[in-house]
């Protein structure tokens, strides 16, 4: 019951962005608890992700691999970490709120029958009892809860872009390989195939322009994308996003929902047509350096958070705008 | 093909679109405040949407099972109306701020007592607490397969067949039933409910069961509530608003550029 317990993501190139910020969070507990950190990496052959995250100074890395490990199937991924649970007894087991994250996380808390806290922004250690504090963001952001679990491990997954990645760097640590006895008969649920598809990596745009409930119809996203041409020229990279509603309504796909279950995102400029502004799509545009909201109704909460409005209907503004914009390059 | 059996796990929380200028948060009280009507969490609509989608291609009966302290039935009567057969509320003082394996367990408890069951639908989280666990460790409690954020549920030939979203694009799965699905909003919106269609229901009310602890819980000791230490307001979001004016939709985009093209 000695050790904090991290479980590492990323590919054979190493440890990806959000892990090392929980190397960052893992070690930092480690600290406070006066133990040491150490992470874990799944697979069917994990060895240079392993040596990789051998470097940033941890305890021990855990290698569990085996062949039905291949891939992500979350019931092979939950009963092999649930093995090294119990194997190690770590006192705190820290999870990125990622896909493979918010799958694991719960099953993985009910089997070792402790209390996870997921999607967290922040984590402590409380001197008294030892136990993590928790914080995270409830009612989509508009308040800030802290609290405590009982249990063991004490779990919690953290939120991305919070913490500054952990450097390279301190003793290397020693990496333990070892094989979980999974039966295939753990797997019930079967993958019969991925379907790639074109995802839309919002957060590598330079402008996001996005519409939501108030636009009318599905056509009507011509005029935000004859806006992204016209702005394309003079901004750098522009792509269409989207609130929720629009999702819902299968206009567009989700990766381009901006907000606490699609991106969170912050570009140089944003600009939201036609959004009111629900706290679950302000968390994910708020820290856009610019905002700039279109919306008929000028009471609604976008003009509150942003840098610039326009109290006018998109169907009259956009076409006029982008008529100027194209008389201007 | 057998009909189906489904289940559909719908939370009532404070409307989660409202303005955040109408949430205010009690320090004191621990307690946050929303000055909106209570809906149906928005995902759980979207497993609603999906069980009705079932049932219209292959029959059966859909149940709305509702848990909370106390759980207005004004709100998820609208299951009804939209398509579902029976709804059931769980209410209890003992039900309030459970953590989610808690909850899990009293859900986990309720399906038991119906019986019979081929398929459980929730949303992927709530809209309050939005922690994402309750379907996955309902699942848990009850020994079933769990497919996580399905974009869409079919039945075939008695076996599920999901779609999932994965991070590069979708996935295809297949599993036995019973099992659980937790459904994102790609699967689509409730469809409409016509406030005619609404206020009939109202006007003949038919008897809903309410389940209480005593109904579900042996052991109440075994039911924990999440350990608050402290609730504090949002870092302030709020920027200096310049109103770009004009006579005319003309005007204001001729400013509105001007602005833009300062930005680069």
């Amino acid at each position: 019951m000695s050790e904090i317990l991290v479980l590492a993501e990323g590919s054979e190139e190493g440890p990806d962005k959000k892990t090392l910020e929980l190397f960052r969070v893992g070690t930092d507990l480690a600290r406070d608890l006066g133990i040491e950190a150490s992470a874990v990496v799944v697979g069917e052959n994990t060895a240079s992700l392993a040596t990789a995250a051998a470097g940033y100074g941890l305890r021990k890395i855990y290698k569990l691999e085996h062949p039905l490990l291949k891939g992500f199937q979350p019931e092979a991924w939950v009963g092999a970490l649930e093995w090294l649970c119990r194997q190690i007894n770590p006192r705190v087991l820290l999870i990125s709120h990622s896909f493979i994250g918010r799958e694991v996380a719960p099953r993985l808390a009910f089997r070792m029958q402790t209390e996870l806290t997921s999607d967290c922004l922040g984590l402590g250690i409380d001197p008294q009892d030892g136990l993590l504090i928790r914080t995270k963001p409830i009612y989509g952001g508009n308040a800030i809860a802290t609290l405590k679990c009982a249990g063991l491990p004490q779990m919690a997954t953290v939120r991305k872009n919070v913490y500054e990645p952990l450097e390279a760097g301190g003793p290397a640590s020693e990496i333990v390989a070892l094989a979980p006895p999974l039966e295939e008969s753990v797997l019930r649920v079967k993958s019969l195939k991925t379907v790639p598809e074109e995802v839309v990596e919002l957060d590598k745009a330079n402008m996001v322009i996005s519409g939501g409930r108030g636009i009318a119809e599905k056509e009507d996203f011509e005029l935000l994308e004859a806006l992204a041409r016209a702005l394309s020229k003079t901004h750098g990279k522009v792509l269409i996003g989207c609130s929720r509603p629009v999702v819902d309504k299968c206009w567009l796909s989700s990766d381009r929902q901006v907000g606490l279950t699609g991106s969170i995102i912050a570009p140089d400029t944003y600009l939201a047509i036609g959004i009111s502004g629900a706290i679950q799509h302000l968390v994910g545009m708020i820290r856009s350096k610019k905002i700039i909201a279109i919306n008929t109704d000028p009471g609604c909460n976008l003009f509150k958070v942003a840098d610039y409005g326009v109290v006018e209907d998109y169907k009259d503004l956009l076409p006029a705008l982008v008529k100027k914009l194209e008389e201007q390059s | 093909m057998k009909e189906p059996n489904i289940i559909v796990c719908a939370k009532q929380i404070p409307d989660p679109e409202a303005p955040f200028s109408d949430v205010r948060v009690d320090v004191e009280n621990k307690e946050v405040i929303v000055d909106a009507p209570n809906v149906i969490s928005p995902y759980d609509e979207n497993a609603l949407e999906a069980a009705i989608r079932i049932k219209e291609e292959l029959g059966g009966k859909i149940t709305v099972l509702s848990l909370g302290r106390k759980v207005a039935d004004t709100v998820l009567r609208k299951t009804l109306a939209a398509g579902a057969d029976a709804l059931i509320l769980l209410e209890d003082p003992a039900f309030e701020r459970l953590d989610s394996n808690s909850t899990a367990y009293v859900l986990s408890r309720a399906i038991q007592k119906i019986g019979t069951y081929d398929l459980i639908l929730t949303g992927r989280q709530a809209g309050d607490w939005d922690a994402g666990q309750v379907g996955l460790i309902l699942a848990e409690w009850l020994g079933i397969p769990a497919i996580n954020l399905a974009r869409s549920v079919k039945i075939q030939d008695d076996r599920l067949l999901v779609e999932k979203t994965v991070p590069v694009g979708y996935e295809v799965v297949e599993a036995g039933l019973p099992a659980l699905v937790t459904v994102s909003n790609e699967v689509g919106e409730l469809r409409y409910v016509s406030r005619t269609k609404m206020m009939a229901l109202l006007k003949r009310p038919a008897p809903i069961p309410k389940w209480g602890a005593k109904d579900l819980v042996d052991d109440p000791a075994r039911l924990k509530t999440i350990q608050l230490l402290s609730l504090a307001p949002p870092p302030d979001m709020r920027r200096e608003c310049v109103i770009i004016e004009g006579s005319s939709p003309a005007e204001k985009a001729e400013k509105l550029a001007a602005v833009i093209m300062e930005m680069r």
